[in-house]
């Protein structure tokens, strides 16, 4: 099975049209299905230290020790609870090496990350996230908000404080309440989804859908649904046509095929093989 | 920081800032803005204030509490909201942007204790245990059943006029040869594809500074007043014309 025929993927980061440098960062590995996605916080321009430090750390740590053909050998579910631990494991490590990194160097204090991090193999997607980065899935024409924002205004969502339409009129939209390498450890949100031929999957960070409504993504989803490149350019130039406040990112993978592990005696003989 | 301004018949009487968490309102003089007038309840109100969001909730007032007018038991409260209770009046004001730079404002901050005893009993969200949460009966097949020539987005987006650009003249394109020549179609989305799925499809994206075409998909690339598009995006000009899947159309601006 080659992952990276069965995914296309595309990504697009930009300053916005306001701030003067991007502290957002993006990481892709199509070989192994791994997609990374982190929009950095704090110090004076430490933000782009904290993201680019947990993207590639990240993206490396998880090339390093997730060889999808050794994966192979696993049962599915064995190989869900490997994919989990993993990309935990990795998280933690990212976690702690920007947190040393603030403590060590003044102009890095305080500094931190949001993460969003998407690993695809056999049909499924693990998916990791700390803060206000998204995920958003496309199935037929429904869009999903996959991951839920650790952020204060959906803990005032979750608790009835305040309705999704006051939500949008809120002052308090900017404040996390969970980040990476701002603390010793951290709890990163894990969770594992069936992939279904078609789907699209949307990494972004706050950005995007602090300019871009739902629903217009949405239908940028559908629009452009058979050309990935074309729309993250055209999710971005609507960020900035919208007044660009934030930096902005956005990466897309679509489930071009299925991407099923062959399993059995002779899928493993083969595989020998390969 | 969001404040108060309390008046009665137009008179201001006091100003007060909204620096606790709850402010309670009412005839008793241990409220924190106390009313001394019988249409007020002992405790009659609490404006509830979250770093720079505030709420107001009703605690159950004989007479009620209005805002704007209108009778509300709890009111996410806005700039110059106007709070009524009997006679009096209290306007909230909130500068909390205009006291940083906009853009200092925005960036994402981290907030280490987050305000749980104000959001009361946020329950955690359920774990979403894996697989079997993910809805499955939404449709997949999306493939359009017979190829048309002209299909216009799903359904009108928001609109998203930007205050830097004059207003954007409304636009169409005719179809100007093949099966549904003669016909108009008005671009009024701010996506609208051409072409024929799977075999040559094109995009005009309506942007405040324009209307732009730009390939989609398709082996080869469509056709712009005889030449070849490209893959980048074209603006497109008054009486441009495209050529898309072997049918011709012209862009125009409508008087």
């Amino acid at each position: 099975m080659n992952l990276a025929q069965a995914l296309q993927s595309a990504s697009l980061t930009d300053p916005g049209r306001v701030r003067d440098h991007n502290e957002d960062c993006v990481e892709l590995r199509p070989e192994i299905g791994l997609y990374v996605l982190a929009d950095g916080m704090g110090g004076y321009n430490a933000g782009e230290v904290a993201s680019g430090m947990a993207t590639s750390l990240i993206a490396d740590g998880l090339a390093e020790t997730w060889n999808p053909r050794e994966v192979d050998r696993l049962s599915r579910d064995e190989a869900m609870a490997l994919a989990e631990r993993l990309i935990g494991e990795q998280i933690a490590r990212a976690n702690t090496a920007i947190y040393t990194t603030s403590q060590n160097n003044p102009e890095c204090a305080g500094m931190g990350t949001t993460l969003v991090v998407c690993l695809f193999y056999d049909n499924f997607v693990s998916v990791a996230h700390i803060g206000d980065s998204r995920l958003y899935r496309l199935r037929g024409e429904a869009m999903e908000q996959v991951t839920r924002d650790h952020s204060l205004l959906q803990e005032q969502l979750d608790s009835g404080l305040i309705t999704p339409e006051e939500a949008k009129l809120s002052q308090n939209r900017n404040l996390v309440t969970k980040a990476l390498g701002i603390d010793p450890a951290v709890e990163p949100e894990l969770h594992v989804y069936e992939c279904e031929p078609e789907d699209l999957y949307l990494l972004c960070s706050d950005g995007l859908n602090d300019m871009v409504e739902d629903e217009e993504i949405r239908l940028t989803l559908i629009t452009l649904r058979s050309n990935p490149s074309l729309t993250v350019q055209q999710l971005v130039q609507a960020a900035n046509d919208n007044g660009g406040r934030d930096n902005v990112s956005a990466m897309l993978v679509r489930v071009a095929e299925p991407f099923a592990v062959a399993r059995g005696w002779l899928a493993r003989f083969k595989a020998l093989f390969r | 920081m969001a404040k108060l301004i309390l008046s009665v018949d137009g008179q201001v009487l006091k100003e007060h800032v909204l620096t606790k968490e709850r402010t309670l309102i009412g005839r008793k003089p241990h409220n924190d803005i106390p009313i001394d007038n019988l249409a007020v309840s002992g405790e009659h109100a609490a404006i509830i204030t979250i770093l720079n969001d505030s709420f107001i909730e009703d605690l159950g007032s004989t007479n009620g509490t209005m805002v704007n007018g209108k009778p509300i038991k709890k009111h996410f409260l806005q700039a110059n909201d106007v709070i009524e209770i009997g006679k009096h009046k209290l306007k909230y004001f909130n500068d909390a942007p205009s006291q940083a730079s906009a853009a200092d404002f925005e960036k994402t901050m981290i907030i280490r204790s987050p305000a749980k005893a104000a959001a009361p009993a946020a329950p955690a969200a359920p774990a979403a245990p894996a697989a079997e949460r993910v809805p499955s009966d939404t449709v997949t097949n999306m493939k359009a059943p017979a190829p048309e020539v002209v299909k216009p987005a799903a359904a009108p987006a928001a609109p998203t006029a930007h205050a830097d650009h004059a207003p954007l003249p409304d636009a169409a394109i005719q179809v100007l040869s093949g099966a549904a020549a003669g016909r108009t179609l008005d671009l009024t989305k701010n996506l609208t594809t051409i072409g024929k799925p799977g075999l040559q499809v094109a995009v005009i994206t309506k942007r405040p500074n324009g209307y732009f075409i730009t390939h989609v998909e398709g082996a080869s690339y469509p056709n712009l007043n005889g030449a070849s598009l490209g893959a980048q995006a074209h603006p497109l000009a008054d009486h441009d014309m495209i050529e898309i899947a072997g049918v011709k159309m012209e862009f125009f601006f409508k008087p």
